[in-house]
């Protein structure tokens, strides 16, 4: 039977009256967390903001017919050559279009799919930029603008210019900041533009795209489908890539095997894509946990060692606890409480502590060229981290009391009763 | 009458820092209402005897009765609720947590045994307080009393679960003669009146012949 009132009473009264080393003890515990809060908030927040930047995006599938080589060669076809060794020299991609055959059926398939979110169509152009005599390679987009504003967050990199603008003008162009810059254009100058085949339009600026990547920036520009099947002298059923967003991310990959399949298209879905994107927030995290643990291990010797030192001045007091009927099990508690108690309030404060400052570091303005959403520098407030740095202050502080409180529950008090 | 508590056979060695065999074939008894002092030579193993009896010490052999009942090979669990109901201890050195007030050292025990509410607890301990002419210091902090005062604070905590026996090692050792006195007339009454056993360890000569018996101690044997 423990009598758990009478343990944290003595407890409370043995934490009390040594308040400089409890405080101490505390603090460490408090600082540990704290920096665990602030680093793993920030680390996971400029996380989220990278992975954002590249995710959102980039489509959960993303379909296109690819130029390649025939899987089975004409020769395949020859039963006569059926058990002979064929050599094939200089293969060429058959003579294929871009075009997505049939697209505009796909989509509507794909968008009664109850996984599927939207499946919105594109045309992917080359093109050059003409400005008097400069002349710049680059990449036209044709995209359903209000939907990509809906699925993919496209107004966060619509940065001057809005895109209803671009829905409302015909022959509009959201043109790649990159190359705004290079050619010294602006919103309501017009920007020639001519196609592979030498035919030259002329577009209207009526806003500036800028994702940040500035590779992408300096050649990517958007218009509507209809301008871009405009341009290229092509049928209102021409469009070269699908992008589908899901509800759920795991779902990509099936679906995109699913597609290759009854289509015979090309469907890439995102993790495949960007396998190499969750290296990078891997490290960091990695990192952020190296650090923390670190600080909370320095924390927990801190209350080793200030238990230790209680124990020892508390001699006494175990040994007349232990002649007057508590056990050493009732000892070894209340050295125990005394631990996850510092644990405890270390932690909790420790959580304040690391909420204030990730609150302060939420403020602090952080500006860049390169991610023009970005104002201040990210953190994510994650209740889960909270939970997880309050269980660490007690699960650490516990093992750091254990040994100690072990050692009480063995002392003998008859060794100290006659020390005396 | 009833017996409290008997020694049968009683051996004790200490191993360090050479075989040394302290305690010699110790066999007695104390009935209920005794009031039993142990003399003897300093060194003769007074101290140890009574760190037996009181459960505290169980590296021995022999056989230890309390109430009848064996209590030699019990747990420790077991052994601490023993003493915390059935034995009161009262050092030669007042032993009290210096950070607790008077009351709560008196009423510690008691809430440890958990068999009052804690406002019985601390009736109870106001009555032994009252028993022992200190209830004015009840809230005073252990530390800060007289060496008389923590001596009858002692006394007041090994009363509080009403035991049967209590034992002291020279509880009156470190008193005056006016205190030390008191001290006797306490437990002579708690003898008397309350049917409490007691065994005393003590070097005073007229303390021990006011006891019902003496034990006489040399070199580890009982020798009258
Ligand atoms: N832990 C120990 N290890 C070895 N020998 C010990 C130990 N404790 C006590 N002794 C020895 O045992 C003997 C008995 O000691 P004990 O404390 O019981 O004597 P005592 O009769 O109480 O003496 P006093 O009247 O001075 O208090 C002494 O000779 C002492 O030196
Ligand atoms: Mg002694």
């Amino acid at each position: 039977m423990i009598n758990w009132k009478v343990i944290l009473n003595i407890a409370k009264t043995h934490l009390l009256t040594k308040i400089k080393q409890t405080a101490i003890a505390a603090l460490g515990v408090t600082f540990g967390i704290g920096s665990y809060i602030t680093l793993v908030s920030f680390m996971t927040g400029l996380n989220k903001m990278l992975d954002d930047l590249i995710l959102n995006q980039t489509p959960h599938v993303h379909i296109y017919n690819e130029i390649e080589p025939s899987k089975k060669q004409p020769i395949a076809f020859y039963e006569e050559f059926k058990n002979s060794f064929n050599v094939v020299h200089s293969i060429k991609p058959k003579q294929s279009q871009k075009k997505i055959h049939n697209a505009l059926p796909i989509i509507d398939y794909l968008e009664k799919n109850e996984h599927v979110r939207g499946a919105l169509p594109q045309i992917k152009t080359q093109i050059f930029y003409i400005a008097g005599s400069i002349e710049i390679g680059g990449n036209l987009t044709g995209i359903d603008i209000m939907q990509e504003v809906e699925f993919f967050n496209f107004k966060d990199y619509v940065v001057k210019g809005t895109p209803e603008a671009l829905k409302n003008t015909n022959n509009g162009i959201l043109l790649g900041s990159g190359i705004a810059e290079k050619m010294s254009l602006g919103i309501g100058d017009r920007v020639q533009i001519s196609t592979i085949s030498g035919e030259i339009f002329p577009l209207k600026i009526v806003g500036l795209y800028q994702s940040g990547i500035a590779d992408l920036d300096n050649i990517q520009s958007f218009a509507n489908i209809k301008t871009v099947q405009r341009i290229l002298g092509e049928a209102e059923n021409y469009i070269t890539d699908i992008n589908v967003k899901l509800h759920t991310i795991e779902d990509a990959l099936p679906l995109a095997q699913k597609i290759e399949q009854q289509f015979q298209l090309k469907a890439i879905d995102i993790n495949t894509a960007n396998a190499q994107f969750e290296t990078g927030s891997n490290i960091r995290n990695l990192i952020t946990y190296a650090v923390s643990i670190t600080l909370l291990i320095v924390a927990g010797f801190g209350i080793y060692n200030i238990l230790n030192m209680l124990i020892y001045e508390k001699m006494n007091d175990i040994a007349i606890l232990k002649a007057t009927g508590f056990s050493g099990k009732d000892v070894q508690l209340i050295f125990m409480s005394q631990a996850v108690i510092i644990g405890i309030v270390g932690g909790i404060l420790g959580l304040i502590l690391g909420f204030i400052l990730s609150s302060v570091i939420d403020n602090v303005p952080f500006e860049t060229e390169a991610l023009p959403l970005i104002k201040t520098y990210p953190i994510n407030f994650d209740f889960f981290y909270y939970m997880v740095g309050i269980s660490f202050a007690m699960v650490s502080t516990f093992f750091a009391g254990y040994l100690p409180s072990q050692k009480a529950k063995k002392i003998d008090p008859v060794d100290i009763i006659r020390s005396q | 009458m009833k017996t409290v508590l008997e020694a049968r056979n009683i051996n004790k060695y200490f191993k360090k820092p050479v075989l040394f065999h302290v305690l010699k074939n110790i066999s007695f008894k104390v009935r209920q209402g005794e009031f039993v002092s142990i003399m003897g030579k300093s060194g003769c193993g007074k101290s140890t005897l009574l760190y037996i009896l009181s459960t505290m010490d169980t590296d021995y052999e022999g056989q230890l009765f309390l109430n009848e009942e064996l209590v030699t090979g019990e747990n420790r669990e077991k052994l601490s609720h023993i003493r915390n109901k059935y034995i009161g201890f009262v050092f030669q050195f007042h032993y009290l947590l210096s950070e607790f007030s008077v009351l709560e050292n008196v009423m510690l025990p008691a809430k440890k045994l958990g068999e009052k509410s804690p406002s019985q607890i601390e009736e109870a301990a106001m009555e032994k307080l009252r028993i022992l002419g200190i209830e004015h210091i009840a809230q005073k902090r252990a530390s800060r009393i007289s060496g008389g005062e923590k001596q009858r604070v002692a006394i007041a905590r090994a009363l509080i679960n009403d035991p049967v026996i209590i034992m002291g090692d020279e509880p009156t050792g470190n008193l005056d003669s006016y205190n030390a006195e008191n001290v006797f007339n306490i437990f002579k009454d708690l003898s008397d009146n309350q049917g409490l056993s007691l065994l005393v360890v003590t070097h005073d000569k007229d303390f021990a012949d006011k006891t019902d018996r003496i034990i006489e101690m040399g070199d580890g044997e009982i020798i009258g």
